[in-house]
């Protein structure tokens, strides 16, 4: 089964990237945006079939790798 | 005294950390990533570079190879280790020292010398150093240095910055920081002070031709405590 994850910054910690794109949205005349966070977005492809234990799997790879717990949460947003 | 370089794919600074160890008298030795046992040492040096092209997070997939199992256990009874630049940011993915590695503030990557003041001098790495400031060079992308409140509190508690960014004479303010690091952090140890991330390359500094010779006060200082 597929399944998405998408990860994101905590809202203390700086985007400086996210802070650009912003400025250069702002630029391109898209004035009206408060505020740009950049993330990232994984598909997982997994020989799991079962929703439940497939979901814990790639849990447990978000806390052992694709995120890092101290500046990033991650959420797993789509079962296929 | 012995000491391994562990060399991953993608790290660059493994071979000048070489010459340096041996020139101040260390015995040491080359390993691969993907070897499971590390060779006898006082002393392992995870090097500068860009392991696994900076895939993820800068390091997070040199922290899972296969002999940073040994490096853990290494350090967690008590051997010496020390992350130079990626070689800290793969020691904050192990959480062998807290905290995180950003995107430097002004998302540039910095390539300069900049003075460091050694906060603390009750460590291996430090102590006998009769120097306050140090000049070392830098060069990354991401060595804006990050951890929480609570990380920070327990950071200063138990005295675990090792170097802060500073100027000529040592004053620590955030005109003198580059990258944005909290506290103008450059360097931390974890609590027993046997594990040192820092983001300043001393092996850059140990020839007075090419650059200056702090880091030749630092390594000659380094084996001299370990003897």
């Amino acid at each position: 089964m597929k399944i998405s994850v998408v990860i994101t910054l905590k809202k203390d910690v700086l985007d400086p990237q996210g802070k650009v794109i912003h400025q250069t949205l702002d630029g391109m005349g898209f004035d009206d945006v408060n505020e740009v966070r950049q993330g990232k977005y994984f598909e997982i492809d997994t020989k799991e079939n079962d929703p439940k234990k497939a979901k814990d799997k790639v849990e447990e790879m978000c806390k052992k790798l694709l995120a890092n717990l101290v500046i990033e949460n991650y959420k797993i947003i789509d079962l296929k | 005294m012995k000491s391994s370089v562990i060399t991953f794919p993608g790290s660059n600074c493994d071979r000048d950390m070489d010459v340096a160890l041996k020139k101040f008298g260390f015995k040491n030795k080359m390993v691969w990533h993907d070897d499971a046992e590390l060779p006898k040492s006082d002393l392992i040096v995870l090097p500068g570079g860009f392991s696994y092209g900076d895939y993820l997070r800068c390091g997070s997939m040199a922290s899972k190879s296969k002999i940073m199992k040994s490096v853990i256990n290494f350090a967690n009874s008590g051997g010496m280790v020390m992350g130079i630049c990626n070689g800290f940011q793969i020691l904050v993915e192990t959480g062998l020292v807290p905290g995180v590695l950003l995107r430097n503030k002004y998302l540039e990557f910095i390539c300069k010398n900049v003075f460091v003041k050694i906060n603390n001098k009750t460590n291996n790495y430090f102590s006998n150093i009769k120097n306050e400031v140090l000049e070392f060079h830098i060069a990354h992308n991401e060595g804006n240095y990050f951890c929480t409140k609570d990380q920070l509190k327990e950071i200063e508690d138990n005295e675990q910055i090792a170097i802060n960014y500073c100027n000529e004479n040592g004053k620590i303010e955030e005109q003198f920081n580059p990258n944005g690091s909290i506290k103008n952090i450059a360097g931390i140890f974890n609590k027993e002070k046997n594990i040192l991330g820092m983001m300043p390359h001393p092996e850059r500094m140990i020839d007075n031709c090419l650059s200056g010779e702090d880091g030749s006060i630092f390594f000659n200082n380094l084996i001299n405590n370990l003897k």
